[in-house]
């Protein structure tokens, strides 16, 4: 794996493996036995070696290498020190180090009223959290995945997402709920959905999703600072990777998407777990003459028009690559999106590839076949380079 | 029981009658559409919001449900405010964007207006976990129906509050009806201050009707809160004399039972207690009545004057207003 570029040119068999390697780390992903609670590597080591140096009277490095894993504690410890009103809340988040590990080493640092374990109660929990916020705190709540966060969907869709409005506008839920999102870990269809296009169906939240480590270290800070509940869905696959991250902030806004890799002939709409492959599909396809631009949308909701139609307006193609499925998703709400405001600029119909219409099933290769990969997303980028429909190619 | 003074017993009876037109008057807006949607009127359980409301500070919050006009009222929130909201008019304390089920004040503390059953419970959590937090003695009142502890939410939040100390007042509102489900039928275990003893704070049950039964176990509520000793669950029985809601045809239950219970409504108790030690006659209770009568009429001129939002603000209060960045 690169391990020397801000994203890593990986492809999801990659990811896949970087997964194992998590599990071989020791990094307990809590939900196997939950023997192991060492949450403790070297990883750890060499990103406190960057921030030190920082600290040294040497010249300050512009970037430090350090995990999405790390980058997020990162994040939290950042705003734990910088605003008391800041606290994380969850399963598992204190003594066992979260169940990503995401935390781990929190507690110790900030003790228990600050790193709050939680019950198994999502929906008390994350309502504890919307009250906390309209009380005035900044909690960062934080659920194990996405499909845990089921549990509490009316706290978030009935409450987070509409109290500002039923209240005229005089309260106002400054919250921000982690969590993690996405396949590829053979936990099979109660861990590993991807509804992050579902959350942003609602007015009232905000959905944005890293895909960089950079944005895994510096995307929180906004997040916290807007007065709006704020869902960061963070893919499982991207914990363990590395890549160069910004010592100082970047000062990105939340709602911007980002092009992260330029290309004339064709656009690549990713977010979250997506981008790794679209950018390693976007590498095979310029051996074979198509230069693709890799769109990361990092925000949901809202989603950047701007940016989008600005990009599809230079390549006049576009392919929306979902971990979601397809049906009602968010890649159909991006390809109207371009149909409504760029129809006369488009030499071909918006592609997409999205997960296979089945909950996720456990064996290795059902996984895999079922989640975008770099050969679909190869194929859809020749389709819509060809600029006519191929039936037997569409829909998958 | 100790004897509530007279000036205090007076100021009970003058709340709950207050209470008691105003959800009359509701029920004859509605009849005029003046009040459109879901309408649930307090009638018969006014000695709770007003008995518990009477020890609240004015820094303390509420939390309350779908049948709230009681709580908002006794919090402090103007009539005017309140009948506005359910007009959808401007002036409404929600800015005419919640209606009756949504009454909101910032300046009061009250924390809606929840019209999911159970679902105000976490938040009642969530707003005493940040007093605790900011180490203050403030309180915060959580009004629930008895149907509300067959939910989820309630076991969490009940769980929470007491696992975390926090400063919370479970004011339980049983009126006996799940909407039109009886506790019995709903409830496997129909002792709710007992199952809320399984949480591990103190609970008890009191007498919904008795305003002074409401302030004495209120009282000594809020001071164990107020100490940091915790959460507290009260249990308060009482009934509801009208219909759910406005489109309740009330099949589920006796008229006589109804009538039973509006023979030992809290307005009458409270009334004939003051009349036998000497405090109050029929007259003074017709001035009280009176009185409130007024004030609520120019409630409903308020509403009835107060402005409908512009179309064109429609998508406001979905995000804070200098926020938006990019249209959704």
């Amino acid at each position: 794996m690169t391990r020397d570029t801000m994203l890593p040119d990986t492809g999801r068999d990659d990811l896949l493996d970087e997964f194992d390697d998590e599990h071989d780390d020791g990094f307990d992903d809590g939900f196997d036995d939950g023997a192991d609670d060492g949450a403790d590597d070297g990883a750890d080591d060499e990103f406190d070696d960057g921030f030190d140096a920082e600290r040294s009277n040497g010249p300050a490095p512009a970037t430090v290498e350090m995990t999405g894993r790390e980058a997020m504690r990162e994040a939290m410890r950042t705003a734990m020190l910088a605003d008391d009103r800041v606290f994380l809340m969850g399963e598992d988040v204190g003594r066992y180090g979260g169940c990503f590990a995401v935390s781990a080493g929190l507690l110790a640092e900030f003790g228990p009223d600050r790193i709050r374990d939680t019950p198994l109660s999502e929906s008390a929990f994350v309502g504890a959290g919307i009250g906390a916020a309209m009380g005035g705190m900044r909690p960062i709540v934080e659920i194990m995945t996405v499909n845990f966060s089921l549990l509490a969907l009316d706290q978030i869709v009935n409450n987070a997402a509409t109290l500002r409005h039923m209240s005229g506008g005089q309260f106002g839920v400054p919250l921000v709920i982690r969590m993690t999102t996405g396949g590829g870990r053979q936990l099979a269809a109660q861990h590993s959905h991807s509804l992050d296009g579902w959350y942003a169906h609602i007015p009232g939240l905000k959905i944005v999703a890293p895909a960089t480590i950079e944005d895994f270290r510096w995307m929180l800070a906004p997040a916290l600072a807007d007065p709006d509940p704020v869902i960061i869905f963070e893919h499982g696959g991207l914990y363990g990777v590395a890549g160069e991250v910004p010592v100082a902030d970047p000062g990105l806004p939340l709602a911007r998407a980002i092009v992260r890799r330029p290309g004339r002939d064709l656009t690549l709409i990713a977010f979250g777990g997506t981008l790794p492959i679209c950018l390693d599909a976007a590498h095979q396809l310029a051996t074979a003459g198509i230069d693709t631009e890799v769109l990361d949308l990092r925000s949901l909701r809202p989603l950047d028009d701007a940016t989008i139609l600005e990009s599809v307006r230079r390549t006049h193609r576009a392919v929306v690559v979902d971990e979601g499925w397809r049906s009602g998703g968010i890649s159909a709400e991006i390809a109207a999106r371009i149909m409504e405001q760029g129809f006369y600029h488009l030499d071909a119909p918006v592609g997409r590839v999205c997960a296979a219409e089945v909950p996720l099933p456990y064996p290795h290769h059902l996984e895999l076949a079922a989640l975008p990969g770099v050969d679909r997303i190869v194929r859809a980028a020749h389709v819509a380079m060809r600029g006519a429909v191929d039936e037997s190619e569409v829909g998958r | 029981m100790s004897r509530l003074d007279t000036a205090t017993r007076t100021a009970l009876l003058r709340d709950m009658v207050f209470v008691r037109r105003f959800e009359e008057r509701c029920a004859q807006l509605y009849q005029e559409t003046k009040i459109r949607g879901f309408l649930h009127l307090y009638v018969g359980e006014e000695a709770i919001a007003a008995g518990v409301c009477h020890l609240l500070r004015a820094d303390d919050g509420i939390v309350a449900t779908y049948r709230e006009h009681g709580h908002a009222l006794m919090k402090g929130v103007s009539a005017e405010a309140v009948m506005a909201e359910m007009f959808g008019r401007v002036d409404g304390c929600s800015g005419g964007r919640g209606g009756s089920m949504h009454l909101f004040d910032a300046e009061h503390r009250l924390y809606g207006g929840n019209a999911i059953v159970g679902g105000g419970l976490p938040l009642a959590v969530g707003l005493g976990l940040a007093e605790q937090m900011n180490d203050t003695d403030r309180v915060i009142a959580c009004f629930f129906g008895e149907g509300a502890m067959a939910e989820g939410e309630f076991h969490e939040s009940m769980n929470l509050a007491a696992l975390w100390d926090l400063p919370v007042l479970f004011c339980c509102e049983n009126n006996r009806y799940a909407m039109g489900t009886a506790l019995e039928r709903s409830e496997a275990e129909t002792d709710l201050a007992m199952r809320a003893a399984g949480y591990g704070m103190p609970s008890r049950a009191v007498d919904g009707m008795d305003v002074e039964a409401v302030v004495a176990a209120t009282g000594e509520a809020l001071s164990a809160i107020r100490s940091g000793a915790g959460p507290v669950f009260l249990e308060f029985r009482t009934y509801r004399f009208r219909a759910h809601s406005m489109y309740d045809p009330e099949l589920y239950r006796d008229k006589g039972e109804v009538a039973e219970w509006r023979q030992h409504g809290p307005i009458r108790l409270l009334f004939d207690r003051m009349v036998a030690d000497g405090e109050i006659d029929p007259d003074a209770m017709a001035a009280i009545e009176t009185a409130a009568d007024a004030e609520i009429e120019r409630s409903v001129e308020f509403a009835d004057a107060s402005p409908w939002e512009d179309v064109a603000t429609l998508e406001r209060h979905v995000y804070a207003p200098d926020r938006e960045e990019v249209p959704a």
